[in-house]
């Protein structure tokens, strides 16, 4: 492993989709006991602890919350709060802490009950909170209105396709399929995707991430510390972060965002270029979240990540085997536990966990996390010590 | 679009009062920042551009491009059920800034981006007087 680097050494998730009789800290601790085990830890050697946020059990010191709940005291606790991004930026602060020697095992929790515990509508409306009170949300928007807006300028621009977004949305669902844990394993077609529901047009449902239940975690560990723990271990070589703004409305652009800056700053880190990666997990939110990072991030030119979609690239044996267990819109989606699914995922590629969706010799990784309206962006790049 | 206290009607503050002042009387108005000369949207107590305080209010053209727009069949709440479809727009004003907006008439039925459009103001309702914008054709504009 790389001398003074953070080391993932423990990932883990719970059963995702419907569980009902599931709560957000029982999922919680949950997740974190799995981690730990996955680590070969106990509780008492985690020193620090970082949590994110909950629609179920909202509270201003959730990461309090958690503690008290599983019976621990770590020297450091916090809890971060960037939608879609927090994950990332869990993963990317963890490293920070045990890298500073601030912490010698970081642990990395998230989970909500968010399809049991709050119905499809308040989830919807709760979402929908993200809009500007004064300037967005008196004209009806949604979450999925709002990327709808990015999908028609991207669109617009750069000659995209309703079917260039399916195909990001068959290619999930492909991956999905042969994951047991899946919520959506039903293959589905383009042809599935364009007659959908429309919920905001050009997104139709098929575009949109699942709402669920479900917990995931991880322990982050120093270098040295790393040495006690039972997994091979999987480096944090590169983490990256940009922020652009939080409302559309108040975007630099609509075809233009973050993920550019982030990712770059997460190569460079890594000495890496997008070129060499495996596999990479990047958040889904909806089809169009996915086509633009994918192209924002130098994997694919503009333009071309929707028909290299069509062809096959981003499944098992293409270019850019991505998503692997499934994204958002086929694994499941548990607010902030849906970006940790995404960096489990990645570290089960680089162990070689990963079953009959294993990338063959995955040895470098590609993570990343939007929050808000493209708002938030973090970046990382994992790689199999 | 119809009343509804579960909109959220918008409730102004010192950044924004002035705003909605002017909505209210049919004018729409932008911040320009005396010391750089920039316009902005949202209102802010300093200017985004050079951070200078206290950004001056002026009455905008009202006249704009359409930069994207959506057609809304799932509503974030009921309160919007009675107005589905409907379509939510973004529009880059002639100063500059870039507003929300529902589309209406011709250029809700089919929205094109680039098109000419003018922003206007639906009647002043509830408690803190608000009248929403709107966007519709603008046949002079070219």
């Amino acid at each position: 492993m790389s001398p003074g680097r953070a080391v993932i050494t423990g990932a883990a998730d719970t059963a995702v989709g419907e569980l009902p009789g599931s709560t957000c800290m029982g999922l919680h601790a949950e997740a974190a006991g799995l981690a730990l085990a996955d680590a070969g830890l106990r509780p008492g050697d985690i020193d620090g602890v970082l949590c994110a946020y909950s629609f179920s059990e909202p509270h201003l010191m959730l990461a309090s919350v958690f503690c008290e709940y599983f019976g621990i005291q770590p020297a450091y606790s916090a809890a971060i709060q960037a939608g879609g991004a927090t994950g990332c930026i869990m993963i990317m602060q963890a490293s920070a802490l045990v890298e500073a020697g601030i912490c010698r095992h970081v642990l990395v929790v998230a989970g909500d009950n968010r399809l049991t515990g709050l119905s499809r509508d308040r989830a919807v409306a709760a979402l929908s909170e993200v809009g500007h009170p004064q300037f967005e949300r008196p004209f009806g928007v949604t979450v999925p209105a709002l990327y709808a807006l990015v999908a028609h300028a991207y669109m617009h621009e750069y000659g995209v396709t309703p079917e260039h977004l399916a195909a990001m949305a068959v290619a999930s669902r492909t991956h999905a399929v042969r994951n047991p844990k899946a919520q959506m394993r039903v293959p589905i077609t383009v042809a599935d995707v364009l007659a959908s529901l429309p919920i905001a047009e050009p997104l139709r449902l098929l575009d949109c991430c699942l709402i669920s239940d479900g917990g995931a975690a991880l322990v982050i560990s120093a270098p040295d510390a790393a040495r006690d723990t039972a997994q091979r271990p999987v480096t944090l070589l590169g983490a990256g972060q940009k922020n652009t703004h939080e409302h559309l409305v108040a975007a630099p652009s609509l075809t233009n965002f973050g993920c550019r800056e982030s990712a770059a700053q997460a190569f460079a880190r890594a000495g890496v270029k997008p070129a060499d990666i495996h596999v990479a997990e990047i958040y889904d939110s909806f089809t169009v979240t996915l086509l633009v990072e994918l192209e924002s991030i130098g994997f694919f030119e503009k333009g071309e990540a929707g028909p290299a979609a069509l062809d096959g690239a981003l499944d098992l044996g293409g270019r850019l085997p991505c998503n692997t267990h499934g994204g958002l819109m086929s694994y499941a989606h548990s607010g902030a536990a849906g970006g940790l699914f995404h960096v489990v995922e990645a570290v089960r590629q680089l162990r070689g966990e990963a079953a009959a969706r294993q990338v063959p010799d995955a040895e470098l990784a590609f993570v990343h996390g939007d929050g808000g309206i493209l708002s938030a962006h973090c970046s990382l790049v994992l790689g199999r010590s | 679009m119809a009343e509804d206290p579960a909109r959220l009607l918008p409730v102004p503050n010192a950044d924004t009062a002035p705003f909605w002042e002017g909505a209210a009387r049919g004018e729409l108005r932008l911040q320009r920042c005396a010391a750089c000369g920039q316009a902005q949207f949202p209102p802010r107590a300093i200017c985004v551009h050079c951070h200078a305080p206290a950004p001056a209010w002026e009455a905008a053209s009202g006249r704009g491009r359409l930069v994207s727009h959506t057609r809304v069949h799932r509503p974030p709440s009921p309160a919007f059920k009675p107005d589905l479809p409907y379509v939510v727009a973004l529009v880059a004003l002639e100063e500059g800034p870039r507003i929300m907006v529902n589309l209406r008439g011709v250029a809700a039925a089919e929205p094109r981006i680039g098109g000419a459009l003018r922003i206007r103001f639906g009647p002043p309702g509830g408690a803190h007087i608000i009248a929403l914008p709107y966007a519709e054709e603008d046949p002079v504009q070219r």
